[in-house]
């Protein structure tokens, strides 16, 4: 074991965390003003939630001793056998309660991504039942088949930090729960401004921040590829946030603060399963790519009419998707290499992992949202949409009149 | 007596309280209002999705006194306000039946 990378690892997963309330900012921002609190506390109570059920069952399914590349076995139920040493973790610098809380705080924000697309409609209760379901049937599964030595893994399938397991993931079943669940009501014709970007711009900045900790930390020590990913990730995030809000520019004729935030987010999203493959070069074109491509995919939903409404699919699906491609052509270190140097069959081993993940995502998580659907009920009513969700699930407001 | 409600561009409220206090207004009161006339809305637009948004921000003066300073308060309001653009705003006279001063009782013009 090593103290300075058991330091590293302990200090990333509380960064991590700190991610997920500022997505919560992120989205409240965006939404109308008598949806904030529900839409921030969406993201909150998951840190809450999520982090029980990881270390009840969650971990153990996607962490255990593998079970014919499909799940995890049940050696760490109720963190059984995870201690203080390595003893029974992934690797041998640093505890596996380390592991264990650093993976955790992954299983939090994964699922509080997807609030962004059922914002300002969803019953709470529903939201809190499918979210736990979610965990253990769709996210603990990914994080086995890419983490856990499942098969993705096993097939080569290269993802750094999560472009899979957390970005397509959660944006596959976002684009199940517009299917499930439908527009808003007034989508389309009523305008849906975001009430308080400053808010937003704050979450980016907090996400940015926590970034760190998700992708330099996913090298799980305090070394060269941390320091590695540290580099590609900022850099990433910086010309994508150039990059949205010049595609902005020429599109509507103005530059605008929630341009910058969105591409931010979209270079980080792009970056995720690359961070710890490729150098900094190449990481300024997937960032910059990551700014462009997911600018016109939030343009899509526009044409095609669909109701994510803030955005999971556009930021999170396409920049994924983009970065988990990217990675199969600029992949130069950590025992990896893409198409760009020699390797063209990486790129196929991606393509194979990306259109598995979509699929397996979508649908699962499309049977879930109609099981809870037909079970206890996911949208709000008519009224309870229309006076907001602060005040029809959560008895209060955020700001007096 | 006669309320006079000035409604025009927020930023030209400083200059209109000022414009009031030379002629010896001593008070008044002041909202931000919403509305919408020849000036029409503005577009706003968020992650490339355009909006329409039909209600103009306009700032709201009330200011009540007697009627011979009535002329007075809408010079002094309306040059400190104009542009000459549209969108400068509209004032409006409205006769008030009585004004009481809380603290005191008083009635009429001394409660003004």
């Amino acid at each position: 074991m090593n103290a300075a990378d058991t330091a590293f690892v302990l200090i990333c997963s509380a960064l991590v965390m700190f991610m997920t309330p500022g997505l919560g900012l992120f989205y409240g921002g965006m939404v109308r003003s008598k949806n904030v609190l529900a839409t921030i506390m969406q993201s909150f109570i998951l840190v809450a939630l999520m982090s029980v059920l990881w270390a009840v069952a969650g971990y153990t399914l996607a962490f255990g001793k593998d079970v014919g590349g499909v799940i995890g076995g049940l050696d760490f139920l109720f963190l059984n056998g995870v201690g203080m040493d390595a003893t029974g973790g992934p690797v041998e610098n640093i505890p596996h309660l380390a592991f264990m809380i650093f993976q955790c705080m992954f299983a939090v924000i994964t699922p509080a991504l997807i609030t962004g697309a059922f914002a300002e409609r969803m019953k709470f209760g529903g939201f809190l039942v499918f979210s736990a379901l979610w965990l253990f049937l769709v996210y603990a599964p990914m994080a086995h088949w890419v983490w856990g030595k499942g098969w993705m893994a096993e097939m080569g399938a290269l993802d750094f930090a999560g472009g899979a397991v957390v970005h397509m993931s959660s944006a596959a079943a976002a684009l199940a729960a517009t299917v499930v669940l439908g527009k808003r009501r007034g989508y389309g014709h009523a305008p849906f401004i975001p009430h308080n970007l400053p808010m937003t711009v704050l979450g980016a900045a907090i996400l940015w921040f926590g970034w760190f900790g998700f992708n330099a930390g996913s090298a799980l020590a305090a070394d060269g590829f941390a320091a590695n990913a540290f580099v590609t990730t900022h850099l990433a995030a910086a010309t994508a946030a150039l990059g949205w809000i010049f595609m902005e520019w020429r599109h509507s004729g103005k530059a605008t603060t929630l341009g910058a935030a969105s591409g931010a987010v979209a270079g980080l999203v792009a970056i995720t399963p690359a961070a710890g493959f490729v150098t900094a070069m190449p990481a300024l074109l997937i960032g910059l790519g990551g700014g462009v491509f997911c600018f016109l995919g939030v343009l899509l939903k526009n044409k095609l009419g669909y109701d994510d409404s803030l955005d999971v699919v556009g930021v999170h699906g396409v920049g994924g998707t983009w970065g988990a491609i990217a990675t199969g052509l600029f992949a130069s270190i950590n025992k990896a290499s893409g198409l760009f140097y020699g390797n063209p069959s990486q790129l196929w081993i991606q393509l194979a992992s990306v259109a598995a993940t979509w699929a397996f995502c979508f649908v699962a998580s499309l049977i879930l949202f109609k099981l809870v659907d037909a079970t206890i009920g996911l949208r709000a009513s008519e009224e309870e949409e229309v006076r907001g969700l602060d005040l029809s699930q959560h008895n209060e407001t955020g700001y007096q009149a | 007596m006669k309320k006079v409600e000035i409604i025009t561009r927020t930023f030209k409220l400083d200059d209109i309280k000022a414009a009031l206090s030379e002629i010896g207004i001593k008070g008044m009161t002041v909202s931000e209002v919403k509305g919408f006339g020849r000036q029409g809305g503005h577009k706003e637009v968020y992650r490339g999705a355009e909006y329409q948004v039909d209600f103009v921000v306009k700032v709201k003066i009330e200011v009540v006194v007697e009627d011979a300073r009535v002329a007075d308060v809408i010079g002094a309001a309306s040059k400190a306000a104009r542009t000459g653009q549209v969108g400068d705003g509209k004032i409006f006279v409205l006769p008030v039946e009585e004004v009481v001063r809380i603290r005191t009782g008083e009635t009429g013009d001394a409660a003004i």
